[in-house]
């Protein structure tokens, strides 16, 4: 990283622009939105996709929590409604929400920002992306009119294959939103190669960057494997073709195998640009570079391609052998420093710096806390003998919740407040912003920890009734899900009122040095008019920034 | 809707219950296996308490600490290094080390679990929706887990159509019961006493109501009950005898007795009513048609109803097929 001394104040302003309008005003009409290859209005139109499917899962999530209310059902629904509602839960919040949540909805707004660029490499292959997600939503949309599938969003085949219910529209709507993924991610990785504008250095990337770089790898590489694996499994249950069921004289475990190839790289699809997000957030809000640039940045590449090889700790109770699951355990505990390492530097960060506790702030010490417990409790999954007493119970709802609700989705709502008023121009509620927050980290802990007690006891997951010694536990995990509901509806209220009379948004609320930050908010059309120079790293020049009491914003110094 | 509540609880076969535990996280362990496995889960949890711990408090109190004043007061942070090697690889090295070692200390527990010991006594168990069908060596068919106390006991376990795992709590242990092949897990009990039986694979409507019981009896207790079994069953009365079926072979999971609709048609008032079927022929309900029902399920499937029932061909003998057509025949 370059020293201070060399950059000027007026390197971190706002970067001119001759573009008279935002992106927001630039066109007008419906069309304007649907066909636009800005990747502002893109990643925009994602987001608001997005946020709805939140809703969706979530109210499936509400359901299938007040049904487990009491031991014993039906209390609102029946036990194939219940299994239907679990796993369109699921299915919705993981193909629908999680996987595009950061990359293409955030990523898509910011990252050309950040790096400098006036556009993604490929707009149309984007649009293109944003079309795929809306058609197999539709799919997934169909399957729950026409009889919502019932195999839980694992598609373990022999149930798949023989169940009644729609699980071919649902599966192709997975496979879709596979192409809708690969497309974001080979996007990404052109633009980051071949956009980067002069004296943008690998070493110059701001970390979130870095993050939505590991992601695409591995949405290049391993997406196209779940692909062929729904369609396998569509032509055996559409024509009886032998792949994995035993009774056509295939191989149900074949189909794990398949299954978590994808699957488990997935969760880093879901996790790491989360990671992005926090290095982000910490470094804005503790006013100081990020400590440990290097090895944040490495550690998300560690973590996308040793994540490749460690998907067979999902079946140390399948039969899979003895020395391969030793082989995928011991890889998984590698993955454990990394991780480790992450929470390390943000930490560190901390230390010695000015630290602002708003609402994106608030969110990324949420993350901290949860990430740290979903962090030690996947140690407890990979070490194979406590696996197989842990394995299918409660515990590991627990241990991915953690990490994909607490970790993953408590990340993109921080990047969500932090970036709102960029990408909208207009500044939220930040009263409602910090009760909201705070409603999510207890209402998600309250729904979360008791859970790790339940599957610990022997409480398995997918149970539609449950022994009666159970009940006290999953009744405070009811509470806890509806805070959390009560947490998001508010969040909703006052980023719809914030979007529609909210304060004018400054170009630099934060006083935050990476790039977007120096377009107006909301920015350009073309972003940037003339390619900035780029002289300094992504966290360097916080004390050259003054705080501006007429635009509430941060200026450079005179 | 609690009255309904109430009343469906009534008509359930008694659900198996934990016995009460002794520790706040783990049930109360009967095998050899839960003194590996909780003091492994129990260093990994004071780990994940002091780590934790630890991280919190510098998170808290640097927030503490180095808290901005305000937006006005226009602070940065201070000047302090931006990377540092020595510590950068201090923080990676000592949690390697603690991977290492729970690596080991997990494998090795794994290799006890998936190694039975030569002589173990073995049980077969049959995973189908949703039952459990424990066969003792004397032929013996039984949905509730029957052992001895401090012995070594194999499990082979089979499906006869989808995935289901065969899971244990208080053995600490499972494993999935995979259609088309063999796979087995083995304790050694400890403690006298009923243990419950889950399902823990998901495997469609009633995956929840998979339970069993595991009974682990004192010395020469086991034996008694074996015997006892075999004498009742030589000795009952048809219909009894096909009551007895009813509840043991997992026919009460999907077929009602009080004309209510379950997964399969209710067997009240079944006797001699004329069934229409899917594939649009008809017929009566007589001997011939139960037993073909039992042994062929699919070959002739209620209108209405999913061809969900696996076949019992050569589960039950004749005598108790003849039971439960004495017993379907009672229900009017």
């Amino acid at each position: 990283m370059s020293t201070p001394s060399t950059i000027l104040p007026a390197d971190l302003g706002v970067v001119p622009s001759s573009a008279e309008d935002s992106y927001l005003t630039h066109d007008k009409g419906f069309l304007s939105w649907i066909f636009t290859l800005d990747h502002k209005r893109i990643g925009l139109m994602y987001l608001f996709s997005v946020l709805a499917a939140f809703a969706l899962g979530g109210f499936f999530a509400l359901a299938v929590r007040t049904e487990l209310f009491f031991h014993h059902g039906p209390s609102i629904m029946t036990h194939d409604q219940y299994n239907q509602a679990m796993t369109l839960h699921g299915a919705v919040m993981v193909f629908l929400v999680i996987i595009p949540g950061i990359p293409a909805a955030l990523g898509n707004i910011i990252m050309p920002l950040q790096l400098g660029a006036k556009d993604v490499a490929f707009p149309r292959l984007n649009l293109m992306s944003y079309h795929l997600w809306i058609l197999g939503a539709l799919f997934f949309i169909s399957s729950l009119l026409i009889s919502a599938a019932d195999t839980g969003w694992t598609f373990y085949v022999p149930y798949s294959t023989t169940t009644p219910t729609a699980v071919i529209p649902a599966a192709f709507g997975a496979f879709i939103l596979g192409f809708s993924s690969i497309f974001t991610g080979l996007n990404f990785i052109v633009t980051i190669h071949k956009l980067r504008p002069p004296g943008m250095t690998w070493f110059r990337l701001p970390l979130f960057i870095w993050a939505l770089y590991s992601t695409a790898v591995i949405q290049v590489l391993a997406t196209p494997v779940i692909g062929i694996t729904l369609l396998l499994l569509i032509v055996e249950r559409a024509v009886g073709l032998g792949i994995f069921d035993p009774a056509l004289g295939g191989d149900p475990v074949l189909f794990q195998h398949f299954f978590w190839f994808y699957s488990h790289p997935a969760v880093y699809i879901m996790i790491v640009p989360a990671f992005g997000v926090v290095s982000e957030l910490i470094a804005a809000f503790s006013r100081k570079p990020i400590f440990g640039y290097k090895f944040i940045a490495m550690s998300s590449v560690a973590i996308a391609l040793l994540g490749f090889l460690v998907w067979g700790h999902h079946m140390f109770t399948s039969g899979q052998s003895v020395l391969a699951g030793t082989i995928f355990s011991a890889i998984t505990f590698l993955i454990a420093i990394p991780t480790a390492i992450k929470i390390f530097n943000w930490v560190a960060t901390m230390y010695k710096g000015r630290i602002h506790l708003d609402t994106p702030m608030l969110y990324a010490l949420a993350f901290l806390w949860v990430f740290t417990i979903g962090g030690l409790t996947g140690v407890f999954l990979s070490t194979m003998s406590v696996d197989v007493h842990l394995h299918d119970t409660y515990f590991v709802v627990a241990h991915f919740h953690y990490v994909m609700m607490g970790g993953a989705i408590t990340a993109f709502l921080g990047g969500l407040h932090y970036w709102w008023p960029k990408f909208s121009g207009r500044m939220y509620n930040e009263g409602w912003a910090r009760i909201g927050a705070i409603l999510v980290f207890v209402g998600l802990n309250v729904t979360f920890f008791p859970q790790f007690v339940l599957g610990t006891r022997g409480m398995p997951r997918r149970y539609y009734n449950y022994l009666p010694e159970f009940e006290g536990l999953h009744q405070l995990s009811t509470i806890g899900a509806f805070t959390l509901g009560l947490g998001f509806v508010m969040t909703a209220v006052y980023l719809y009122k914030s979007w529609t009379s909210g304060k004018k948004a400054p170009a630099n609320p934060w006083g935050a040095t990476t790039l977007e930050w120096q377009c107006t908010s909301p920015p350009p059309y073309y972003n940037f008019a003339d390619t900035p120079e780029v002289n300094r790293g992504p966290y360097d020049g916080h004390e050259l920034l003054t705080f501006d009491k007429e635009t509430q914003g941060y200026v450079p110094v005179k | 809707m609690i009255s309904s509540l109430l009343a469906s609880i009534a008509l359930d076969d008694p659900l198996p219950k934990s016995p009460e535990r002794t520790d706040f996280w783990m049930p109360l362990d009967a095998s050899t296996f839960a003194a590996d496995i909780d003091g492994l889960y129990y260093y990994l949890f004071w780990i994940s308490v002091i780590s934790s711990v630890l991280i919190y408090g510098a998170m808290f109190y640097f927030v503490v600490k180095y808290r901005a004043k305000s937006r006005e007061a226009n602070e940065v942070g201070d000047e302090t290094s931006h990377h540092n090697t020595a510590l950068e690889i201090t923080w990676s090295v000592i949690p390697l080390f603690f991977c290492i070692g729970i690596f080991v200390a997990g494998f090795k527990g794994y290799v006890d679990l998936r190694t039975p010991p030569k002589n173990a006594f073995e049980i077969h168990v049959q995973g189908q929706k949703w039952k459990w069908l424990f066969t003792y060596p004397n032929g013996f068919v039984s949905s509730e887990l029957h052992v001895p106390v401090d012995e070594d006991v194999r499990v082979i376990i089979q499906s006869v159509d989808v995935l289901h795992s065969l899971y244990i709590p208080a053995f600490r242990t499972k494993m999935d019961a995979v259609p088309g092949r063999y796979s087995d897990l083995w304790f050694h009990t400890t403690r006298e006493g009923e243990f419950p039986i889950f399902c823990a694979e998901y495997c469609g409507t009633s995956h929840s109501d998979m339970l069993a019981k595991a009974v682990v009896h004192p010395p020469g207790g086991y034996e008694n009950w074996l015997k006892e079994k075999e004498a009742e069953l030589n000795n009952l009365p048809p219909v009894d005898l096909g009551a007895k079926m009813y509840s043991e072979q997992g026919c009460s999971t999907c077929h009602s007795i009080d004309g209510s609709a379950k997964i399969g048609p209710s067997w009240k008032g079944l006797w001699g009513s004329a069934r229409s079927f899917a594939d649009g022929s008809a017929g009566k309900a007589d001997e011939n048609y139960i037993t073909e029902s039992i042994n062929a399920p699919t070959a002739k499937v209620v209108q209405g109803y999913a061809p969900a029932m696996p076949t019992y061909q050569g589960k039950l003998n004749d005598k108790q097929i003849t039971g439960i057509i004495e017993y379907i025949k009672s229900l009017k």
